[in-house]
């Protein structure tokens, strides 16, 4: 069974149609590109996934189980974490307390103080911020604060993972750092969905990527059809490679 | 030495403070001339409205100006079945029922955010004496009530159980989890959801608490005022002081509201004194100053020249 499945989901925002009747299934330990241009309703439909929005219509199942309109708090603490693609970090908590909330909070029952500070400490280990578990959130750099984002949502405890252009605005060498980090992530064994631009970190740690266009899908297979699909060079590489030059 | 041990001991020693200061606080009637106790009841009837408006709006940044709403129902419960049941559950009586309140104003209008909250909680303030108001004249056909009269004494340690009991409870929530998960609601609400946290039933349910107190110090004042009407009890006034007062003492420490009660209400009596006709203009100049000047409030001032003054010294050595 897959660990994630969409049938139809579907979101309008007034007459836009911001995802449009969008098949997808996830299968357990994977990591899925999600990719497509500016605007085409990637981070809605991660948005729709963690229910920050609610398809209509459109139904998804986490397990076979229909989670269609949960609250976000429970899809967290059924085990689906997430990052933002405009980072929401607790601006003036220290880096560690924001990683506790996540023990405390991110399933039920939370976790006691100790084990809370003790996992959290861990998890900033994990993600190589132990040297500024101090510093409130808001004076890290932009791809420490990414990296806090992680640390927070793998807090909760996820089986499922959404990262939302984790590299967008990061420096090569940090990007090499962020693809190193997704691959650590992938080898616990959560599966993993990831939107990036950086087309590089998508055909090194996916097996498999999904093309939205204009809220639909246009394609979907191994990052080898991807990038020798007409289409999908049509709509989205072509323009890339445009923009590169 | 270790960290702990040191801070366990730091802590002890304002235990230790804090304890002698309500121990004190408990003796002053039998001591201090009368007028003492009036000042003291504004005092802590001031503190009280701060710091549970602290406890629900400093931490989760969703500005509430309905204080007057829940002090007022305070008052009138304690108005209606005051003399009829012990005084001990009137005053329960009336945190209660703005507790009640507070729970379904909260679970509709918690949704909105920013300035809209705050102007729909200001609105409530002006519905409730208006209904009322317009429920004296066309159903009860009368204007206002009487309260049972009690001795200042008693008013006064009424309140300072309330006071008491509230900074125990406020002391409570900010070490615990949910303190941290309020603080997270406050700085960014989005993520505090998608962190597991139940950011609706974490508001509504401490807005519910920090109205309790505001209706239980309502019951307890009515009583000082003998009469009272919709407009004496739902005074937007009593939305107002709270959040100045937390602003001016800063609201990053539980005490940081209490000293911003204490010194305002200080103020005020002295001024209304001693210069009756300009006392709104130097109040109002002295508050214009401090939230000009002192963006963490006199709290936020005096640890920042303890800071300086700490540096100059390790610097020395
Ligand atoms: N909250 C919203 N309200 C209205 N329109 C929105 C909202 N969020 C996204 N949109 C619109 O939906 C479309 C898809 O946006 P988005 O999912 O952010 O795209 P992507 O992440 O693929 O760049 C865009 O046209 C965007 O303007
Ligand atoms: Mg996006």
């Amino acid at each position: 069974m897959p660990i994630l499945e969409g049938k139809g989901v579907t979101k309008y925002f007034g007459g836009l149609v911001a995802v449009s009747n969008v098949d997808f299934k996830v299968e357990q330990g994977e990591a899925l590109g999600l990719i497509g241009p500016n605007g085409a309703g990637k981070t809605t439909l991660f948005n729709l996934i963690s229910a920050a929005l609610v398809p209509k219509p459109g139904t998804i199942r986490f397990k076979g189980e229909n989670i269609t309109g949960l609250k976000p708090y429970k899809i967290c603490r059924m085990v689906v974490a997430r990052t933002f693609q405009l980072v929401k970090v607790f601006a003036d908590m220290p880096a560690l307390s924001n990683v506790i909330l996540g023990s405390y909070f991110g399933m039920s029952p939370g976790m006691s103080s100790k084990d809370a500070v003790r996992e959290a400490t861990e998890l900033l280990e994990f993600v190589g911020l132990s040297a500024v578990k101090g510093t409130p959130a808001k004076d890290l750099t932009l791809a420490n604060q990414k990296r806090l984002e992680v640390a927070r949502a793998l807090a909760t405890n996820p089986e499922l993972l959404l990262l939302d252009e984790m590299m967008a605005g990061l420096n090569p060498t940090e990007v090499g750092q962020a693809m190193e980090l997704v691959t650590r992530i992938r080898d616990k064994g959560i599966t993993i969905i990831m939107i990036e631009h950086v087309m590089k970190a998508i055909m090194n740690v996916c097996e498999r990527i999904i093309v939205l266009h204009h809220g639909a899908k246009i394609a979907e297979g191994t990052p080898q059809e991807i990038v020798t699909s007409k289409k999908v060079i049509e709509v989205y590489l072509g323009e890339k490679a445009h923009a590169g030059s | 030495m270790d960290i702990t041990t040191l801070t366990s001991k730091k802590s002890l020693v304002w235990w230790v403070i804090i304890l002698i200061i309500f121990i004190l606080l408990a003796f002053v009637p039998l001591y201090a001339p009368g007028y003492a106790a009036i000042l003291l009841i504004s005092i802590l009837m001031y503190v009280i409205l701060t710091v549970s408006w602290v406890m629900f709006s400093g931490s989760t940044g969703y500005m509430s100006l309905a204080p007057a709403v829940f002090f007022g129902v305070g008052i009138y419960a304690s108005a209606i079945i005051g003399g009829k049941l012990p005084f001990p559950i009137v005053v329960g009586i009336g945190g209660l029922a703005s507790f009640c309140l507070a729970l379904l104003v909260g679970a509709l209008t918690l949704r909105l955010r920013g300035i809209y909250f705050a102007i729909f909680t200001f609105g409530l303030v002006m519905l409730m004496a208006h209904s009322l108001l317009f429920w004296e004249l066309h159903v009860t056909g009368t204007r206002g009530r009487f309260v049972i009269v009690m001795g200042y004494n008693t008013i006064y340690y009424y309140l300072l159980g309330i006071f008491v009991l509230l900074l125990l409870t406020a002391y409570l929530i900010n070490r615990s989890r949910f303190g941290l998960a309020l603080q997270s609601i406050g700085q960014e609400e989005d993520a505090a959801a998608h962190t597991g946290v139940n950011v609706t039933m974490l508001k509504v349910t401490t807005f519910a608490i920090s109205a309790f107190f505001m209706g239980a110090a309502g019951a307890v004042m009515a009583t000082k005022w003998t009469y009272i009407d919709p407009f004496i009890a739902f005074n937007p006034f009593y939305s107002f002081m709270p959040v100045v007062m937390a602003i001016f003492g800063g609201m990053g420490q539980l005490f940081g509201p209490i000293i911003g009660a204490v010194i305002l209400t200080y103020l005020e009596e002295f001024l209304i004194t001693k210069f009756a006709e300009l006392y709104m203009l130097i109040f109002g100049t002295i508050l214009v100053i401090a939230i000009l000047y002192l963006p963490d409030g006199l709290v936020g001032l005096i640890q920042k020249m303890w800071n300086r003054y700490s540096e100059r010294k390790h610097a020395d050595t």
